[in-house]
């Protein structure tokens, strides 16, 4: 247990293996067997098992993005003639969204809000909260922590309208607050008023799962840290850092993904003004719904959703790694 | 939310794809091959009445009388010929873009309401979708249709707005002309006359700067951007593309990049980059209602509007943006074109007209009810009733003949304006054109140049259009 506090932890660069010229970072060279059928239910009864889980999953999850990979490649719209009588048109959709400067914005704009709200605000706020909170009185630490889940557990609906009120131009909280009457912040800010309302509503989610990550830090290393004089920069560093690596992986890809495919934007700015704050959930509802393309957002749609599939894939091997 | 709903890409698709679809190219199940006397002879009717309007809010007096007075006087009259009907109103209040993406998604699934309102300029890619049929072929008797009396009393030019490639797909309600109101009370400490007409547009220019000087006023409304949608092509692009000279369509093809089109565009810049108008308000989400409520509170001078902003709008008792002195207050003068004699056909002044129409659902239980119901919508009688005394020029000659004399402003409009209008053309392409057009004013109140907002728009005009040889480009 005690290499874990080793003041300047050495970083493990060159633990990967032959590095062969074009070789794949394969998984380590450890060999996993067949499963061995521990509970010996059998084949036929394990089937059984799973299932009606199965089903749940085929008919929810692999059948509509199945389907969607299908309108993907045709020109369905919403009305005229191509709603009656859609054609194939292979992969066009896919080569123009390669070209589509909006799409394009869309992307650039999602990862700005990623990196903003999620991985920055969220992350930060959410682990700061959670590492003030570990030491107050119970009453305090409560009360802060019930309004924090109250921001998350509100309905959309009823958070953009208090969001739009508080941004309003037009006798709006912010301005009334900052005495700059006038200053229309979701039209020349849209997009940093979209950070600071997700970092807002999704920070619960963060400092809930530090709260409980800090849990697991061994008290008695914490005690040592503070008699050998470490300050505190260097006890979150040293300390506390290592425990909760992991910890702040898992939260990373989860706030990463759900905020990349967040639509409540829309129900601030609608996207706008003139696109500046269209992120890819929003893209595609506009495409689909506002210019009736739904082949072409289809297409988008699917784009979104290997994207969310390699970032999976890269926090999985990562996670591989470090265990 | 984000956390509770497990968000996984793939059921995004799903909530977004599978609703929307059904079915793609399920078309041999449409009503063609059903029965147009289905439940002709049933006793008990179910119908529904969809419209974009409700009580108290969006178009509050059609949705009034709707519930009111149409729905209690058909059912008296039905049950008059023992038949036990029962009408539902299915109100909405969104933006117009809005209601007709819910609309689609139900027409598309074969549900919605048995009858709704559309707009003239969805009747193309509606009626290619096949979300409406010919009147005549929901119904299976073309004379049954043909022979109603109240066709003879809708002019040629409002029937247009129900029909699509010769054929009536709906009885249409009615239309508007667009004029420029402004507000005396601002013109008159701004020293400019009561009777203002201009005859160019740098005339309306010259009155935006005296207005300019007031403080706290915006001198000139001239819608643009997208979030206005197809109020910015109505209210604001086509009146000034109509004062060059040209339509959005001549001779067969679409508008491209042209010295007119940039010409309108140039008048957009002008307005949004020299302090006449306020960009912010164009790009705001509810741009809209802010700049009618802004007139009504009297900081807005110039504004370009339809007849629909005079009846409904600042009208002082159940507009949405009510002004108690409007009769003394609000001015009306004809939209100038560029210069005089530079409009379409050599006018010197322009307007455009719109308007909606009320179609039957293909897929209604009760068609030959729903025709009833449709024809006593247009009766005579009950397009007076809806009136409830305000005046608005309504689908019917004999109508309009009776009840514009009251109302100064809507007379103008019948007598001067609708002689020198023009139509949307009633083409399938046309909301994506008038979409990138939306986007072109966009660019220009965003800062962009006049030419290389001009140069996007010729893209989008030929992706919408289907091809180069579809656009009338320099």
């Amino acid at each position: 247990m005690t290499s874990a506090s080793a003041p300047v932890p050495v970083e493990p660069v060159q633990d990967r293996g032959p590095a062969g010229p074009g070789g794949s970072a394969g998984p380590g060279p450890e060999r996993r067997g067949p499963a061995v059928d521990v509970a010996g239910l059998g084949v036929g009864r394990a089937l059984g098992f799973v299932a009606p889980a199965l089903l749940l999953i085929g008919a929810f999850l692999v059948f509509p993005a199945i389907w969607t990979i299908y309108i993907g490649i045709t020109n369905y719209r919403l009305t005229g003639v191509e709603a009656v009588a859609p054609s194939i048109v292979g992969l066009s959709n896919y080569t123009k969204a390669l070209d589509d400067a909006l799409f394009h914005n869309a992307l650039w704009l999602t990862l700005l809000f990623v990196l903003g709200s999620a991985i920055i605000g969220q992350n930060i706020l959410g682990f700061t909260l959670a590492w003030v909170m570990r030491r107050t009185r119970p009453a305090v630490r409560r009360t802060v922590e019930a309004f924090v889940l109250l921001a998350w557990i509100l309905p959309s609906t009823v958070v953009a309208y208090l969001w739009v009120a508080f941004f309003d131009r037009d006798g709006g909280t912010l301005n009334g607050i900052l005495g700059t009457p006038g200053t229309a912040w979701l039209i020349d800010y849209p997009m940093a008023c979209l950070v600071i309302f997700n970092t807002w509503r999704g920070t619960a989610f963060s400092m809930m799962l530090y709260s409980s990550a800090l849990q697991a830090v061994p008290p008695s290393q914490l005690e040592s840290a503070r008699m050998v004089g470490a300050s505190g920069w260097q006890t979150l560093r040293d300390v506390v850092f290592p425990h909760i690596r992991g910890h702040v992986l898992t939260n990373t890809l989860l706030i990463s993904l759900w905020t990349a495919n967040d639509f409540s934007p829309f129900l601030l700015t609608k996207g706008g003004p003139n696109h500046e704050s269209e992120t890819v959930p929003v893209y595609i509802y506009n495409v689909a719904l506002q210019g009736g393309e739904l082949g072409y957002s289809s297409a988008i749609s699917f784009l979104l959703l290997i994207a969310n599939l390699l970032v999976s894939l890269i926090y999985l091997r990562l996670l591989r790694r470090r265990s | 939310m984000r956390s509770l709903r497990p968000y996984s890409p793939a059921v995004l698709g799903a909530a977004a794809l599978a609703l929307l679809t059904g079915c793609l190219g399920s078309s041999e199940s449409g009503s063609g091959d059903q029965d147009a006397n289905r439940n002709a002879d049933a006793t008990k009717v179910e119908l529904t009445i969809g419209s974009n309007s409700v009580k108290g809010g969006k178009n509050s007096a059609g949705a009034t009388f709707v519930q009111d007075v149409l729905i209690p006087k058909f059912v008296a009259e039905q049950k008059g010929k023992g038949v036990d009907v029962t009408v539902r109103f299915q109100g909405d209040g969104s933006d117009d873009e809005v209601y007709k993406q819910k609309l689609s998604l139900d027409l598309s699934n074969k549900s919605g309401p048995d009858l709704f309102n559309i707009d003239g300029i969805w009747v193309g890619e509606f009626a290619q979708a096949g979300y409406i049929k010919p009147l005549t072929d929901t119904v299976g008797d073309a004379a049954k249709v043909d022979d109603w009396d109240g066709w003879k009393q809708i002019p040629e030019a409002v029937q247009q707005l129900g029909s699509f490639e010769g054929k009536r797909y709906g009885v249409p309600g009615g239309t508007d002309g667009r004029v420029l109101y402004f507000n005396k009370k601002l013109f008159q400490q701004a020293g400019l006359p009561a009777d203002w007409q201009p005859k160019s547009w740098d005339e309306i220019i010259a009155a935006g700067e005296a207005l300019k000087k007031l403080p706290g006023v915006t001198p000139i409304q001239l819608n643009a951007g997208t979030a206005m949608g197809e109020a910015t092509t109505m209210q604001g692009v086509l009146p000034l593309l109509v004062g060059t000279g040209t339509g959005i369509n001549p001779d067969g093809k679409w508008l491209g990049d042209t010295p007119k089109l940039r010409q309108v565009l140039d008048f957009y810049r002008k307005i949004y980059t020299t302090g006449l108008g306020d960009p912010v308000l164009q790009r705001e989400a509810k741009g809209r209602d802010k700049s009618f409520a802004q007139f009504a509170a009297n900081k807005i001078g110039i504004l370009l509007e339809g007849d629909y902003f005079w009846r409904s709008v600042v009208e002082p008792k159940e507009g949405v943006a009510k002004m108690a002195d409007r009769d003394t207050a609000v001015g009306y003068a004809l939209v100038p074109a560029a210069l005089p004699g530079a409009g379409v056909d050599g006018q010197d002044f322009v307007s455009m007209s719109g308007g909606g129409a009320t179609a039957i659902n293909p897929n209604t239980k009760f068609p030959q009810q729903a025709w009833e119901l449709l024809q006593f919508m247009n009766s005579a009688e009950m397009v007076k009733a809806s009136l409830d005394g305000a005046a608005k020029i309504t689908q019917r000659n004999d109508v309009n003949a009776e009840v514009l004399a009251g109302d100064p402003m809507l007379n103008f409009v019948a007598t001067r304006v609708l002689p020198i209008t023009q139509y949307r053309p009633g083409l399938a392409e046309y909301p994506k054109i008038s979409a990138a057009l939306q986007q072109a004013t966009a660019d220009v109140v965003g800062g962009k140049t006049t030419e290389a907002a001009a140069m996007a728009y010729q893209k989008a005009v030929e992706a919408a259009a289907g091809g180069k040889d579809k656009v009338a480009g320099n």
